[in-house]
């Protein structure tokens, strides 16, 4: 028995360097960046430097076309969950049909070929003018990032409601209703709070995602919207100000504790 | 048995009742039925609108992504010339593979590890393979790539490996974790009663057991390797290109059709080796159900 612990203490070993070099090091280098200046000393400024207008700016807008593109994240998702454990017996090759398999395409492509539909002589806009309607505006447009977003991250959202939605024994839903709750109240009250543990952490999957993306900003937004993520690449790439890049990654750092706080908390609950 | 005790009469009753409730659970799930399928059938445009898109325009002679010039093969002859491209893709996949190869052998081995930790030092241990999964991949990226800049590393393959290897081992942990604690440890230990050295037994005993694990992990992580832009984007160095550094470079001047090309193929491939398998495996479990 001595001999397997020590065997496995062996085999612990790798890993529990690899751990701490690439995982917690890194972490820890962004905060030490994040609180001095240039010459080593402790400061608050790359972190208070959020309050700089153009900072705040890009942060607001940020969290709107987040928590926007989480909403229609949501809106999309719950129904086509609830259709999927309803009615299609085959529904797990269903989701890996609807999820996985477009991820074996680049998803940079996928994204920049949303231009393609979306532009000034695109898709959408050539079948508008060919119906006689007016074209429209799309590309460059918070709505495009917007849509981006959705396409990006809607199987993070989709994923935990299926698999709460489809966890709940059909027998409580019969119960309420022969207990004579309308389908309405059996959503409200059964269905909904049973199916809220998947909702929380699909809103999770997407927000954080969201709000620190770059790259879809930079496919649908042509460089017009700037974004949190956005201003931080650009101080790591272009400007070098690791400091003033570290800083603002910290703020971003908060908003995702608070996040991960918030789905364990509801992940508890659920426990007890 | 307690069945038995019942009347015939209750028995009946029963049966009819089951019947009507199979009745209504049937009416319940057809109401609508058009519909729904009309809802899910149009998420399924949603997301594959680009991808049907990005194949029609690789058969596309115009360069310029609005028109359509006619039909053409000649950018899938041009792939097979094009060395940036081959050399990006042949990055991508060496990457995939040895990363995930790496990740699956520290993983399990991690796993087996923290199986026999005390609890606090499992549960830090675990909670520190959550941080890669949770951060916001562009801190990740952030934080590498000051590590590797202060460790005067030059930034490039080795780098971008790494850093692949890392955001892997938790993918590996998650899908062995489970089917190691599922394990009856006495039939490692029957194995060393009888004499099989502990690495023999675990190969013959515990390592079967754990492989559906070891490869849906593997297979996890090698589609997050192929499929990471942001990571790379901070690790990677001059020269060194994968496809997703290689297509977001090129999006501001146009992306070469020998692009559309080369992703046309992979999704192409991918989709019959996973109907195949699929089928295969329908097939096996006909012949296991006989």
């Amino acid at each position: 028995m001595n001999r397997t612990k020590h065997i496995s203490r062996v085999l612990g070993l790798p890993y529990r360097l690899w751990a701490a070099v690439f995982i917690v090091v890194p972490l820890v280098m962004v905060i030490w960046y994040g609180l001095t200046d240039a010459n080593g000393h402790a400061t608050f400024a790359n972190v208070a430097a959020i309050a700089d207008p153009a900072h705040s700016k890009a942060l607001l807008m940020s969290i709107l076309l987040a928590a926007a593109a989480t909403l229609v994240c949501l809106l999309l998702a719950y129904p086509l969950c609830m259709f999927l454990v309803e009615t299609e017996s085959h529904s797990n090759s269903f989701l890996t049909m609807l999820l996985i398999i477009p991820m074996w395409m680049n998803f940079l492509l996928r994204t920049y070929a949303w231009q393609s539909i979306l532009e000034k002589t695109g898709i959408l806009n050539t079948a508008l003018t060919a119906l006689g309607l007016h074209p429209l505006r799309l590309i460059n447009t918070p709505g495009a990032i917007i849509l981006g977003m959705v396409y990006n991250f809607l199987p993070f959202m989709v994923l935990p409601i299926y698999n709460s939605l489809e966890k709940i024994d059909p027998n409580v839903i019969n119960a309420a209703r022969d207990l004579g709750a309308s389908s309405r109240q059996t959503f409200l009250k059964v269905t909904f709070p049973l199916s809220l543990p998947g909702v929380i952490s699909g809103i999770n999957l997407v927000f954080v995602p969201a709000l620190t993306t770059f790259v879809i900003t930079s496919l649908l937004g042509g460089g017009k919207i700037l974004l949190i993520g956005n201003v931080i690449e650009q101080e790591f790439t272009l400007a070098y100000d690791w400091h003033l890049g570290s800083g603002l990654s910290l703020v971003l750092l908060i908003f995702i504790i608070i996040s991960v706080v918030i789905s364990t908390l509801t992940d508890k609950e659920e426990e007890a | 048995m307690e069945k038995l005790t019942y009347s015939s009469g209750t028995m009946r009753k029963e049966a009819a009742l089951k019947r009507r409730i199979a009745r209504q659970e049937q009416k319940k799930r057809y109401r609508h039925l058009g519909l729904k399928r009309f809802y899910i059938a149009l998420i399924f445009i949603f997301m594959y609108a680009p991808i049907v898109l990005l194949i029609i325009q690789s058969f596309n002679r115009s360069k310029s992504r609005g028109h359509w010039g006619g039909f053409t093969l000649k950018w899938y002859a041009s792939l097979f010339t094009n060395a940036e491209i081959l050399q990006a893709f042949v990055t991508t996949i060496l990457l995939a593979v040895l990363s995930s190869l790496i990740a699956v052998i520290l993983g399990t081995m991690a796993c087996i590890a923290m199986d026999r930790m005390k609890k606090m030092d499992r549960q830090l241990m675990l909670g520190v393979t959550n941080i890669p999964m949770l951060n916001a991949d562009i801190v990740t990226g952030v934080s590498f790539m000051l590590l590797f800049m202060t460790l005067r590393m030059e930034l490039g393959f080795g780098t971008i490996l790494l850093a692949h290897i890392t955001f892997n081992i938790p993918y590996v942990i998650l899908n062995v974790m489970p089917r190691y604690r599922e394990l009856n440890p006495h039939i490692y230990e029957a194995a060393l009663d009888l004499g099989a050295t502990p690495a023999r037994a675990f190969f013959k005993t515990v390592l079967p057991e754990i492989m559906p694990g070891i490869l849906s992990g593997a297979l996890m992580a090698f589609t997050m390797s192929l499929d990471d832009f942001i990571i790379t984007h901070f690790t990677t160095g001059a020269g060194v290109d994968t496809l997703s550094t290689k297509i977001y470079a090129e999006v501001k001047l146009g992306i070469k059709p020998e692009m559309y090309a080369l992703s046309a193929m992979i999704f192409v491939t991918v989709l019959v080796l996973l109907a195949l398998v699929n089928r295969s495996q329908t097939a096996e479990a006909r012949k296991a159900g006989d």
